[in-house]
């Protein structure tokens, strides 16, 4: 593993109105490894990939893509530096193929009108298949007759089609049974096999343990802890969620009892949009 | 495969499909059987539909001797054409998930606008002028409706629904001001001749030649090419069985046609609006982000892709397809009067797109719907003209028609819902 982490975010701030949803937060994730965002909901975690994505760009601190500070003002950008994020289920048309969502946006052409079909079939069965995603019936089967499993491993592939360096995986596994969650988790460790940076945001401690090599902690907007998987358990990590030691206050630096009870307060009305 | 203990390996999971199956379209048997599976998950195509159009053909004939006469063949193509032209538009609309319900009397506004730019010296324009100028007009009309559907965030109903009475209100302005018993006649041949002209025999046979052949040589070079890639070509085997089919079809209309009067001008026309129209809806980009739009405008926005630009070409493409029927309308009565665009024009245009097999819930369909529910439509209101049927059973049926139409829709949904559940 590399020592200059792919991506890398110091010192992040971003607050909605008076709730601070991050404060001071870094992140950061190496080539080849899975780390794990985890947190309780408020805690961070979507406004910080967010911030990444550029959908909500920060107040404070800066985003660095293999050491050098970048400027992402936009989902274009980010996919542009090879970040790209899979959402929730969000990210697919059940109307349209695999092969159709899988370039949708970025369609290959014959001749600047045409779409090329057989071209764009092609790089597709082979992504999947670099992917080990082999349980596809067609990728020119629709969508809407995948299962969860099969969804997330397409939109998964969408994502790391674009020569995309890291990979931000939201919820992936939320709504799946035992074996697509398997299958999904398989395709993670396969990510970050190939040598892509892998973020897995999850509820999900048990995913956790399973494929991440480390895990940060977000809690209030603030990171609480980082830990290695080897070296921590399931207790350590649930404590570091709900009751990590909060470092910083905002608008008093002192941390004095009092105010720090009121930034939870203040920091638990956020709603994770 | 991995380092790392935790990790299972990869592989198929249990219950899950081969991989082979993704060549199997390759063979006859293999795409009859793919295609079957499609259909009983609900992706029904076209197949009701064509089911349909033989049973109401059946019936028609069956009840009324003259149904299945030439001239009667002709008179209902005649009679379908507009409709199938405006409901390529609303076709499109539907795609996307929205409505235009606005699209009758867009149509009459652009048939008003070029019958009083053609009134001889007043001002007495040339004919491709006066229709280039409609045209113009209606899709500007498409566009406005869609600035204020996407800038204001208005559903796209209301909006069409504003529209509807705002635009027949402008036909009845125009035409009570620049008439004085409430019609104006075209008196352009090339314009009345748009749907009243018929080709010469000879042209109609190398038109249905042209389109056979062309339509093999299309699907021959595309399996050729998709082959020579690796990828399963569709069978040879069913790209001959299609185009004896369709040989078989375009010829035998031609005949029948040339029996009468000959191959329609507007169906010409018209031919040539499905073309050029499937071809953008399947074959280009902006064709795939209607159906992404239509699909998930969600999914869509997240893709990079412009949603609401989307809307506003799809709009245009409806108010554009609006003006070119409603020219073609004036064309067969050779006037426009007070009620053109009334009447149940609207309803009708709708219930091809649907009837045709376009989902009212977006991102399923296809244009050719608008011809095969304009001629279930058509064929419907022919035969039961001929029969002599009174307005208001005329009025059930079609209703009843179109419900028909809308309950399949509805139960195909719930079986490919069914199939993409979790």
């Amino acid at each position: 593993m590399a020592d200059t982490p792919l991506l890398e975010v110091k010192n992040a701030s971003k607050a909605f109105g008076a709730v601070q949803a991050l404060y001071k937060v870094d992140f950061e994730v190496l080539p080849g490894e899975v780390m794990a965002l985890v947190g309780d909901n408020g805690a961070g975690k979507s406004t910080l990939i967010k911030g990444i994505a550029g959908i909500y760009p920060f107040d404070q601190g800066e985003v660095l893509v293999e050491g050098e500070t970048v400027h992402i003002h936009g989902p274009r950008d980010a996919a542009r530096l090879g970040i790209e994020i899979v959402y929730q289920d969000l990210s697919l048309a059940d109307n349209l193929d695999v092969v159709a969502n899988m370039f949708l946006g970025r369609e290959r052409l014959l001749g600047g009108v045409v779409l090329d079909e057989s071209s764009m079939e092609r790089s597709a069965g082979e992504t999947l298949e670099s992917l080990s995603v082999t349980t596809l019936k067609s990728v020119r089967q629709a969508v809407a007759g995948l299962s969860g499993g099969q969804r997330q491993s397409v939109a998964v592939a969408k994502a790391v089609m674009w020569n995309s360096r890291v990979v931000i995986l939201d919820e992936p596994t939320a709504a799946l049974g035992v074996a697509q969650t398997r299958q999904v988790l398989n395709l993670v460790r396969t990510l970050a096999e190939k040598g892509l940076a892998v973020v897995i945001v999850t509820h999900n401690l048990h995913d956790v343990f399973e494929v991440a090599e480390r895990i940060t902690v977000l809690r209030l907007g603030q990171r609480v802890a980082q830990f290695e998987r080897e070296k921590t358990t399931q207790q350590e990590v649930v404590h570091a969620i709900t009751a990590g030691k909060l470092d910083h206050v905002p608008g008093m630096e002192a941390g004095a009892p009092a105010a720090v009870a009121e930034a939870e307060a203040e920091a638990g009305a956020e709603v994770e949009a | 495969m991995s380092s790392d203990p935790t990790a299972a390996p990869i592989g198929p999971v249990p219950g899950g499909a081969r991989v082979d199956e993704r060549h199997e379209s390759a063979t006859l048997p293999g795409y009859v059987r793919l295609w079957w599976q499609g259909v009983k998950a609900g992706e029904l195509g076209t197949l009701p539909i064509i089911f349909g159009l033989v049973l109401i053909v059946l019936t028609f004939s069956i009840l009324d001797d003259k149904f299945l006469t030439e001239r009667n063949f002709t008179n209902l193509l005649l009679q379908m054409a507009a409709v199938a032209t405006i409901a390529i538009g609303v076709v499109f609309v539907l795609l996307i998930g929205e409505i235009d319900l606005s699209v009758a009397f867009v149509s009459a506004v652009g048939a008003v606008v070029m019958t009083l730019l053609l009134r001889p010296d007043d001002p007495g324009w040339p004919w491709w002028a006066a229709v280039g100028v409609a045209l113009l007009v209606t899709t500007t009309i498409g566009l406005a409706q869609a600035l204020v559907i996407t800038k204001a965030g208005v559903p796209s109903f209301v909006v069409t629904l504003a529209g509807l009475l705002i635009w027949s209100g402008v036909v009845l302005i125009l035409t009570t001001q620049y008439s004085t018993a409430g019609t104006i006649r075209i008196q352009d041949d090339r314009v009345v001749g748009i749907a009243n002209d018929f080709l010469p025999e000879f042209w109609g046979w190398v038109l249905a030649i042209v389109v056979v052949v062309a339509y093999a040589a299309i699907q021959l070079r595309t399996a050729i090419a998709r082959r020579s890639r690796g990828l399963a070509g569709k069978p040879t085997v069913l790209i001959v069985l299609q185009t004896l089919g369709l040989a078989l079809v375009t010829l035998a209309a031609v005949w029948y046609l040339n029996q009468d009067r000959g191959v329609p001008q507007v169906i010409v026309i018209l031919g040539v609006f499905l073309l050029f129209w499937s071809f953008i809806a399947s074959r280009t980009r902006f064709g795939r982000h209607v159906y992404a739009v239509g699909g998930s405008a969600e999914a869509a926005r997240r893709a990079g892709i412009d949603v609401d630009r989307v809307r506003i070409a799809v709009f245009m493409i409806s108010g554009f397809m609006a003006g070119a029927g409603g020219i073609m309308l004036a064309s067969r009565l050779r006037s426009v009067a007070t009620n053109t665009g009334g009447g149940n024009l609207l309803l009708l245009v709708i219930a091809a797109a649907v009837i045709g097999g376009t989902s009212l819930f977006g991102g399923v369909g296809r244009v050719i719907a608008a011809l095969l529910g304009a001629l279930v439509i058509a064929s419907i209101q022919n035969g039961m003209d001929l029969m002599g049927l009174a307005s208001g059973t005329k009025f059930v049926i079609t209703g009843l028609v179109l419900l028909g139409a809308v309950l399949i829709d509805a139960f195909a949904k719930r079986r490919r819902a069914a199939r993409g559940g979790v």
